[in-house]
């Protein structure tokens, strides 16, 4: 966090920031576009595999607004994202109401855990902010994994539904699809608009107190800025999208298990947001990719692939701490430097 | 709900209380002096109990074979604790709680793979040292003596541990060092050699705490990453860093799993983590230490 800003480096007022083709490509829509393709171009492995990277990117961008935009070590932010998996879950298998309704709700439901829960974390400093949302989690946990009535407990909730996606179905070149086909659509959609949502909340003004709080909440608090309530509002924001996520990830997976909710899956999301490089906006997204893929060839060759990921962390920590884009970034402007650009 | 029950239930949760005692009192240590979470402290609980499998495997022959292998897993996870603390620990202590929160995870995934190479995934359990393989009659219920055993020695490396933290030199010098390191430092202590100290001796709890419960419980990958949350939980209770919280939220926490199971069967659980939070709540520092 300390090494590099969160922005891109900052030209000096007054002086236009030096173009060139690399940044005149319009990457966010590439990617998009690329995505959208997947049905398409690649099996029906791809489309789970790309399903897998866009809400994990989705999961891990929604906890690095804690933890590189605002400097919060959460280390239980797989309880919004299980939130958001049990409400929609809950309410489009137990009650039938459609995707349309249960999908905001599931947003809704997990901004108001967030509300309650992070109203009482940013409280805390630190350490003990870490170890407070690590027990919220667990609380997630403990009710999902006994409440049988409503999680179906150790069980969990087995064949929650796809939306009904006839509506897609209508419009000409999608009628052919699976419904999994289409529901990947729909989820690469939602998931693009969020992104894009939680990109400009980063760069606005809202965002830039954000980071002023991260970097000195001391003097923050002395222009004026009220660093708790700024805190909550990144906190519940920050929850309800990862809320998005598990309401996807709920249905991708044609399932919620309280498996999703146990702590270790927190720190699994923040390796990837670390891995991506949590300076950057696209760090995280970068790093969702990257693990993902990098637990699909490992995984072929063996079954030690906590062992790779706790290598891989290692590594990251003492040798990469700005993770891939971070390198990428460094390397980039060496290269720059080096030609004398 | 008759007496006895009600006894047997607060055995049960003293048995419990005592075991997260000796595994919490070490993570408890690590973090009032070096004020580093330790993930990988359940990590070096499971080692210590597969370690204590394969010891008793080795010396099994002799009588003794048991109690032999509890001191060498014991002593084995303290050497490794020395190698981690000398290679990586030392170059995190300045920096940002997450890298030293996401190191001690990767620890945990690193070790939890190595036990699952070395010893595989089946479940492997060890029989009780004959002396205290027996049970005796209290109140009507039979209380195994492998319980008692352990019940006492909770107690007696509480009193022990306090006896050295506050009456002794090597006590004075890590009490220093929670307060302030740096002034510790600047009047010449060698805090390097105690921050080790204190991370071996931390290990060896966990190591022996491992070797202890295999007689009650069987090994099985995936304890490690139990434990430490009920690890956590102990230390918040009773204040992270202090020795007698940590006794005394071992106690709180086994006796309200203990009773919480017999009155609300579904909510024990969910009561010990909300207990958690309400404590972090409402007193961050734990019942018993003091603010940071």
């Amino acid at each position: 966090m300390t090494e590099t800003t969160a922005q891109a480096p900052a030209a000096p007022i007054g002086v236009p920031r030096r173009e060139n083709w690399v940044r005149r490509i319009p990457w966010t829509f590439v990617v998009f576009v690329i995505a959208c393709s997947v049905p398409w171009l690649g099996s029906r492995y791809n489309v789970f595999l790309a399903e897998q990277i866009a809400i994990d990117a989705l999961f891990a961008a929604s906890l690095n607004l804690l933890l590189g935009t605002t400097g919060l070590v959460s280390f239980g932010h797989v309880a919004y994202f299980g939130v958001g998996a049990y409400v929609c879950g809950i309410l489009m298998k137990t009650y039938a109401v459609p995707f349309w309704l249960a999908f905001p709700a599931a947003g809704l439901g997990t901004a108001l855990f967030a509300l309650v829960s992070g109203y009482f974390c940013v409280r805390l400093i630190k350490l003990y902010f870490a170890m407070l949302t690590l027990a919220f989690s667990q609380i997630v946990w403990a009710v999902a994994y006994k409440w049988n009535d409503v999680t179906g407990g150790d069980q969990g909730l087995p064949e929650i539904p796809f939306p009904n996606l006839d509506w897609m179905s209508s419009i000409p070149g999608l009628g052919d699809l699976r419904t999994s086909d289409q529901f990947y659509l729909l989820a690469v959609f939602l998931i693009a608009v969020s992104l894009a949502v939680l990109h400009r909340i980063v760069r606005s003004p809202f965002g830039r107190v954000l980071t002023t709080i991260r970097d000195n909440p001391e003097r923050a608090a002395f222009i004026g800025i009220n660093v708790r309530a700024y805190q909550l509002a990144a906190f519940v924001v920050a929850g309800t999208f990862a809320g998005f996520a598990g309401a996807l990830y709920g249905i991708f997976s044609r399932g919620v298990f309280a498996d999703y909710v146990f702590w270790s899956k927190s720190a699994e999301v923040m390796i990837m947001t670390l891995l991506g490089g949590m300076d950057y906006f696209w760090g995280p997204p970068v790093g969702a990719l990257a693990l993902v893929w990098l637990n699909q060839q490992i995984t072929d060759y063996t079954e030690y692939w906590p062992f790779v990921l706790g290598a891989i962390l290692l590594i990251l920590l003492f040798g990469f701490p700005g993770g891939i884009v971070g390198g990428i970034d460094a390397l980039w402007r060496r290269l720059r430097r080096g030609f004398g650009a | 709900m008759s007496a006895s029950l009600l006894f047997s239930q607060l055995m049960g949760g003293l048995t419990t209380a005592m075991f997260l005692f000796l595994i919490a009192s070490g993570l408890s240590l690590v973090f009032g002096v070096m004020r580093v979470i330790n993930f990988a402290h359940g990590s070096f609980y499971m080692l210590g109990a597969y370690l204590a499998w394969q010891g008793v495997q080795w010396f099994h022959p002799t009588g003794v074979g048991f109690w032999a292998a509890a001191v060498f897993a014991a002593c084995a996870v303290g050497l490794l604790g020395a190698v981690v603390e000398r290679l990586f620990f030392r170059s995190l202590y300045g920096r940002e709680e997450l890298y030293q929160l996401l190191f001690t995870y990767a620890l945990v995934l690193i070790l939890g793979d190595a036990a699952k190479f070395l010893w595989g995934t089946g479940q492997l359990s060890v029989s009780t040292p004959p002396v205290l393989a027996g049970s005796v009659e209290i109140f009507g219920t039979a209380q195994p003596l492998y319980n008692l055993f352990i019940m006492a020695l909770g107690p007696a490396i509480a009193v022990g541990g306090w006896l050295v933290l506050n009456r002794s030199g090597i006590g004075r010098m890590v009490r220093a060092a929670q307060m302030d390191r740096e002034m510790l430092g600047a009047l010449g202590a060698n805090v390097g050699t105690i921050y080790t100290g204190m991370f071996v001796f931390s290990s060896f709890l966990a190591g022996l705490s491992g070797a202890l419960v295999t007689p009650i419980q069987s090994i099985v990958p995936g304890m490690d990453v139990l434990i430490i949350v009920q690890a956590f939980i102990v230390v918040v209770i009773g204040g992270m860093g202090s020795f007698w919280g940590t006794f005394w939220g071992s106690v709180i926490y086994g006796e309200v799993l203990s009773f919480g199971i017999l009155i609300f069967p579904s909510f024990s659980l969910f009561s010990v983590f909300a207990l958690m939070a309400v404590i972090l709540i409402v007193r961050p520092w734990g019942l018993f230490g003091r603010p940071l």
